[in-house]
């Protein structure tokens, strides 16, 4: 599949780059796989045909941003990707697993090909709350939550959600939740290259986003979270990550934590944190996240090196949670846990679906799941709530 | 008493630049017609030798006494025709000029609509110029002295120069000694001379000069007047060695600006980890380290140094588009003295492009290579600590000639900061009025012609405050401005606009709104007479009294209501 470059080349302003390498450089997966974005730009501006078929290495990507941010030449590398998995997305030309995942979307509203009437399955237990919250939907709510469809579905991540619920109940807070009514987001959807479906999603989800008018959506993912804020033109709501939430929270008061972490001999928890690319580098959320970890007693919160700006990806975005690449045995994930491990943290703590589920993995597989135990930011909160919830059902 | 108007029209194709899209025939053609029009004509390029002589030879010709050419903007070439015209005998205010250019040709597309605009842009500019008046040439009398802002290298010899003459050269200095960023610095490039050599000798010229007046610990705090007389305060001075200050106030003909530069801070890039780690440190620090002659890092002598550059250069991202000029030379310099004071480390560079323009430049990067320099191409993009070895860190890049991603390890690593406009530039721009560019340095009158001077008057630029550039160029555009500033205070005096306000007292009613909305503090009550009177000296004619003078009391002379009224009249009476 041949694909002209002249006309993407000067969409995409690739004649600003001056190939200074700082995208490959920076690139978490070139370094285990063919994947050179900066030699894609270099072909782009100098053939006038790509053969798109001897470019696997395209589903790579994780779309985690870092070239886009280190660019001194505001090209933007990742772009590039998209537009050209784009083009394969056009030409049918695309890994089964992404086809599976977007069907799925386009027929059910989230990628794991699960039903759309069992949405609601991640609220067990709290099957009340969540009927509040779905009339608050349509009343007309101040905050509404957004679950995201891994939290939704998935097995490990649905007690983050509850986990959520219960700190907006103990926050006194009104809350908004659509029920089986919430689809996908289509964040990995752009990035996969689905441009139109991507569309549909945003204007049928701005639509109903709109007809809610909460002043404020929170989500469970960053993905999700980076997607309304940037990509959804919606200027009059205020999108929050749930750590932006919980972190005003426990400033201003209106949240307070008791108990604590600290075994009974008052030994502190060592806590160590993953920056999730599309909180951190791509939307500049790294204080909130450390500041609720701080406020949890019995906890102290140590950094690994590469932390912040310098963060590793996980590998799980970008569409990557559902095709493998064209390197299996690899993964960053790996490298990853072992530098939470250097730290001596008893748990790396992560603030994002994606993340929870590539680290978990990497941990098992690592062999160092006796030593380190990967938890979401909201788990270690929901230990330490202070009011007595009705249906904590889901505690250790 | 007025003499009957008789006028000239030219119509400029500037090239194709108008002609392209104007049809400037036509337009000369319409303009015959309008009336006081005596002779109308077009031609390729109305600024060029052979187009002034043909407005000349028509003054002379038809007895010419008014002129209007339709071509670029006026700030392009008014005082061209207007010198071209004053020497056949047109006083330089009865020219009047039509922007078909910017205004026109540039922006439109239809050429018929075009040259309808072009037009009625003529037509505007021959109304007013019926009643276009003559006026005189002024002159005022210069202080004979000039300020200097900034005791860095480009400061002392814009000084040294004007104190050479037997003029006063006032230095203003804001730290506590002389020789700015320069006196940080080991030994430059490209001969490797010692700074040591280099700036003591100067700093002591500088301070023993009878006629050179150094203010230590002080700054500018508010600068009134123009080009000729301006009165500057200096804070922090009036307790120094203030030998011949009033009450902080200095008075010099004209100022130069020498605010120098700041360095670029590294931890605006984070992924650096300038912070973070010990051995990553800026050129500045390995200045430093390179005059103790100790480069031990870590507790041990560095067996890998690696330089990086364009950090914080080249970058739109962090609003710092431009090259810094210096960072390719200065890290051939360190790079070469890092090889010989320890053989045998392994020293390499990563590198975009190498820019080593100047005099000696290649030969000198030539050199570093031949001392086993490394060059790799590709820039770093994130530094992190080794694993396992603390004392160690793995620059994160890719070798763009290999097209591969390589983790560079190293002991030692140098950041070649670039420069940035100081922060202070914005405070210099107020007080003097001065434009910046876009990347935030001080704007220079022209590119190529005017390269010292400023859109202000008497007021001009030397060294880092203007951009980039190494001691050499520093130098030499010290001595530029130096010599230039000098003009106006060896020539006594200096012409100013006659296009100034003007009161007419029997309609002043002493309300004194014209003296709240001047921003050059030109009109002034008189308290006895109980009217306004201007100060034409200090008037740059820019109309806002007239324009709010309740009385019409003001009149803008170059711009009256009758000729702006004329103007329009033209414009909508088609």
């Amino acid at each position: 599949m041949a694909l002209k470059t002249a006309r993407m080349t000067e969409e995409l302003e690739l004649f600003g780059c001056i190939q200074c390498g700082k995208c490959t450089g920076g690139c978490p997966v070139a370094r285990k796989t063919t994947l050179n974005i900066r030699d894609l730009i270099y072909h782009m501006m100098v053939d006038s045909d790509m053969d798109l078929d001897t470019h696997a290495e395209l589903w790579d990507c994780t779309a985690c941003f870092t070239c886009v941010e280190r660019c001194p030449k505001d090209v933007q590398p990742a772009e590039l990707i998209i537009a050209l998995r784009g083009e394969l997305v056009e030409g049918g030309r695309i890994p089964e697993t992404i086809g599976t995942a977007l069907m799925s979307i386009f027929r059910q509203g989230n990628p794991s090909s699960m039903a759309r009437q069992d949405r609601d399955l991640w609220a067990e237990g709290m099957e009340a709350s969540l009927e509040q919250a779905k009339q608050a939907a349509q009343d007309g709510c101040d905050l509404l939550y957004f679950v995201g469809c891994i939290p939704a579905y998935d097995n490990r991540v649905q007690p983050v959600a509850r986990a959520l619920m219960r700190v907006f109940e103990s926050a006194g807070l009104d809350v908004g939740a659509l029920g089986t009514d919430e689809t996908c987001c289509g964040n990995e959807v752009r990035r996969m290259g689905e441009v139109g479906l991507f569309e549909m999603l945003v204007e049928e989800n701005g639509e109903m986003l709109r007809n809610v008018g909460a002043d404020q959506i929170v989500t469970t993912s960053p993905h999700c979270f980076n997607t309304f804020k940037n990509e959804y033109g919606l200027p009059d709501t205020e999108i929050l990550h749930y750590t932006q939430l919980l972190a005003h929270l426990l400033e201003e008061g209106d949240l307070t934590f008791g108990g604590s972490l600290a075994s009974e001999e008052g030994e502190k928890k060592v806590v160590t944190y993953h920056d999730p690319c599309f909180l951190g580098k791509q939307n500049q959320v790294y204080d909130e996240p450390r500041a609720i970890i701080k406020a949890i007693p019995g906890v102290e919160l140590v950094e690994m090196d590469r932390s912040r700006e310098r963060s590793l990806c996980c590998e799980g975005g970008g569409g990557r949670m559902w095709v493998e690449g064209t390197n299996l045995e690899e993964r960053i994930a790996f490298q990853r846990v072992q530098e939470a491990a250097d730290t001596g943290a008893d748990i790396l703590a992560v603030a994002c679906p994606f993340c929870l589920l590539t680290l978990e993995d990497a941990v098992k597989v690592q062999g160092l799941d006796e030593q380190l135990r990967v938890m979401d930011i909201m788990e270690l909160v929901d230990q330490v709530l202070e009011e007595d919830v009705p249906d904590a059902s889901d505690q250790e | 008493m007025e003499q009957e108007p008789r006028i000239g029209v030219y119509i400029c194709h500037c090239g194709v630049n108008i002609a392209a899209t104007v049809e400037v025939e036509e337009v000369a053609a319409a303009a015959a017609d309008l009336p006081g029009v005596v002779v109308s004509r077009d031609y390729t390029y109305m600024c060029s030798d052979p187009g002034q002589a043909l407005i000349k030879e028509d003054i002379r010709a038809y007895g010419l006494n008014r002129v209007v050419v339709a071509s670029c903007s006026p700030r392009m070439h008014e005082p061209t025709f207007r010198a071209a015209s004053e020497q056949a005998g047109v006083n330089p205010y009865q020219v009047e000029m039509a922007n078909i250019r910017e205004q026109c040709s540039w922006v439109h597309k239809d050429k018929r609509q075009a040259t309808e605009k072009a037009n009625l842009l003529v037509a505007s500019a021959v109304a007013k110029a019926v009643h276009l008046e003559a006026l005189g040439d002024r002159e005022v009398d210069v202080t004979p002295g000039a300020l200097v802002i900034g005791g860095g290298i480009a400061g002392m010899a814009a000084a040294l120069d004007v104190a050479d003459t037997g003029l006063q050269a006032y230095l203003v200095e804001k730290a506590d000694h002389l020789g700015g960023r320069v006196a940080d610095l080991n030994r430059t490039f490209p001969t490797l001379e010692s700074v040591s050599e280099l700036l003591p000798p100067l700093i002591e010229r500088v301070q023993n000069h009878p006629n050179i007046t150094v203010f230590l610990n002080s700054e500018v705090a508010q600068v009134n007047g123009y080009v000729g007389n301006f009165e500057v305060s200096v804070t922090g001075a009036a307790d120094g060695e203030a030998g011949e200050l009033e009450e902080g106030t200095i008075k010099v003909g004209s100022i130069v600006v020498a605010t120098g530069y700041d360095v670029f801070d590294p931890d605006r890039l984070p992924e650096f980890g300038y912070s973070d780690y010990p051995n990553v440190i800026t050129s500045l620090e390995m200045e430093e380290r390179l005059m103790e002659g100790d480069l031990t890092v870590n507790g041990r002598t560095p067996e890998r140094v690696a330089f990086i550059q364009c950090v914080g250069s080249r970058d739109k991202q962090l609003g710092n588009p431009h090259c810094s000029r210096v960072c390719c030379m200065y890290t051939a310099k360190q790079s070469r003295l890092v090889r010989e004071m320890l053989p045998d480390a392994e020293v390499t560079v990563f590198y975009i492009d190498v820019r080593t323009f100047g005099k000696g430049g290649e030969e000198f990067y030539d050199d570093a290579r031949s001392k086993g320099v490394r060059y790799r191409r590709g820039n770093v993009s994130e530094i992190y600590r080794k694993p396992g070895e603390p004392e160690r860190v793995i620059l994160v890049a890719e070798d763009t000639l290999l097209g591969q991603p390589i983790d560079f390890e190293a002991d030692l690593v140098v950041l070649a900061v670039g420069m940035e406009a100081r922060e202070s530039t914005s405070k210099i721009s107020q007080l003097l009025k001065l434009p910046r560019s876009a990347d935030g340095f001080f704007l220079e009158a022209h590119p190529k012609l005017r390269p010292v001077d400023t859109a202000m008057a008497g007021v001009f630029l030397a060294g880092c405050c203007q951009g980039p550039k190494d001691i050499p160029d520093t130098v030499a555009q010290a001595k530029a401005a130096a010599s230039s500033a000098l003009i106006p205070l060896i020539r006594g005096s200096v012409p100013v606009e006659s296009a100034t306000a003007v009161v007419s007292e029997e309609l002043c009613a002493g309300c004194g709104m014209c003296v709240e909305v001047c921003p050059y503090e030109a009109p002034a009550l008189d308290q006895l007479w109980r009217v306004s009177r201007i100060n034409p000296v200090l008037c740059e004619g820019c109309g806002a009294c007239a324009a709010t003078c309740p009385s019409s009391a003001i009149r803008m002379q170059h711009f009256t209501a009758e000729q702006v009224l004329a103007q329009v009249d033209a414009l909508i009476s088609s």
